[in-house]
């Protein structure tokens, strides 16, 4: 999420003061994403100084005594922002598909056994996120979308795992072949 | 002591060339109230690991123990009340009856078991109404959604005095939501003491278990235990 475009989101309910942004930022994100207040007051100058927002004394530094609204630029602003999905058509840079990868080419490692330390690594953080979620009694919907943000993206990656596993299981049954490295690479470069 | 507890469990098919070891030396002990997930992918041994858990197929070596009786000491007729009394198993495609109503496919466990038709049908109707679905009980399966068999297949596998769950992707084509509510069930058993193991491939489902342990080629490989859940909601350390 977009620290700036979250606080133009909870200034379009309403005049705020720094210190209640910070407050509704960690509420909105189930209290799993802190941000430091300095965090707050740069982001807020920046907002100020682009007009997206402004504040009843210009005078003064942003602080907790400030109460800053959202001016028409920043409607449109957030406005563009929600309805433009995020730019997804680079594949990111993944540390994990990258180890993963080259663990097939330094001798005497298994690529089976990298694969499942990654596996149990994740399904241990996913059990936690589900732990969380069921000890959470009085369920909160903001948290709930957060923690399941968190377990479909750690699923998503434990899936891929499961489908390299088989991959190489399959490909270790069938005659050796060099062509899948450079003609994965291949592909990626012409994408872009 | 455990309460299902497997030792040094191999199973294999056929013979001589064609011989296929499905499960190798497969050690794992459940606590009652717990919950233990076996993750591993289609062909690892996972059903037949439930199977032989669940005294419906005999391990070619090792043995199963269900609080503290050895499987292989008990007779036919033994083995047959233990899974009626004791055992609940909960299938990928629900199993229910079609020509049964949701409180009738229940109740037929405990019926069998030579309990009276009218304490038999209190008790599944406990049972409905634990997992939340008592105001169904007099409809057909094909009369309710697929998250509402689970729920009374949940029920089916829960009634009575059963002590051990054994669930085959219990949550099989359902959608993430009713998942969930069916790994939610589970949970509840297992707080009141029932000892239950799911296999699955699915890491959303595995990540609801005390302890997962990871099938590969018949024979487990890691296990995960994780550490508490209050880890996640410390600050992040500056990398």
């Amino acid at each position: 999420m977009s620290v700036r475009h979250a606080l133009l989101a909870f200034l379009s309910e309403g005049p705020k003061y720094g210190l209640q942004l910070r407050q509704e930022f960690e509420e909105s994100t189930g209290e799993v994403w802190p941000l430091n207040v300095g965090q707050v007051y740069t982001t807020l100058q920046r907002l100020e100084r682009d007009e997206l927002i402004e504040s009843d004394d210009r005078g003064e530094e942003a602080g907790p005594q400030k109460a800053f609204r959202i001016t028409e630029p920043g409607r449109k602003e957030l406005d563009t922002w929600l309805s433009t999905p995020p730019d997804m058509t680079e594949p990111p840079r993944d540390e994990l598909v990258i180890k993963v990868l080259a663990a097939v080419r330094v001798p005497g490692v298994s690529v089976h056994d990298v694969i499942q330390v990654h596996r149990r690594y994740l399904v241990e953080l996913m059990q936690q996120w589900t732990r969380l979620k069921e000890d959470e009694a009085e369920f909160d919907l903001t948290f709930a979308l957060v923690v399941d943000a968190e377990l479909f993206r750690l699923d998503s990656v434990v899936r891929w795992l499961d489908t390299a596993d088989g991959r190489f299981k399959r490909a270790a049954l069938e005659a050796p072949s060099t062509r899948p490295g450079p003609h994965i690479r291949r592909r990626l470069v012409a994408r872009r | 002591m455990s309460y299902l507890d497997l030792r040094q469990v191999s199973k294999s098919y056929g013979t001589g060339a064609s011989e296929v070891h499905a499960l190798s030396g497969i050690d794992l002990a459940v606590e009652r109230g717990s919950l233990v997930a076996v993750m591993g992918p289609s062909g690892s041994g996972k059903s037949t690991l439930l199977t032989i858990a669940g005294s419906l197929e005999d391990p070619t070596s090792g043995e199963v123990l269900i609080d503290g009786t050895s499987l292989a000491a008990m007779s036919r007729n033994d083995k047959a009340r233990l899974r009626r009394r004791t055992i609940g198993y909960v299938f990928q495609d629900f199993n229910l009856l079609s020509g049964l109503t949701a409180i009738e496919n229940v109740s037929l466990p405990l019926e069998l078991d030579g309990v009276s038709s009218r304490g038999a049908r209190t008790a599944a109707m406990a049972a409905l109404e634990k997992v939340g679905i008592a105001e169904r009980a007099g409809h057909y399966p094909d009369e309710l959604s697929g998250g509402e068999r689970q729920r009374v297949a949940i029920a089916r596998a829960v009634v009575g005095e059963r002590h051990l769950l054994l669930a085959d992707e219990p949550s099989g084509a359902l959608d993430s939501t009713n998942g969930e509510a069916v790994m939610r069930m589970i949970r509840e058993a297992c707080r009141q003491g029932v000892a239950a193991v799911v296999v699955t491939h699915d890491a959303h489902l595995a990540s609801w278990a005390d302890r997962v342990v990871f099938l590969r080629d018949g024979q487990i490989v890691d296990e995960s235990i994780p550490p508490s859940a209050e880890s996640l909601l410390e600050p992040t350390p500056a990398r």
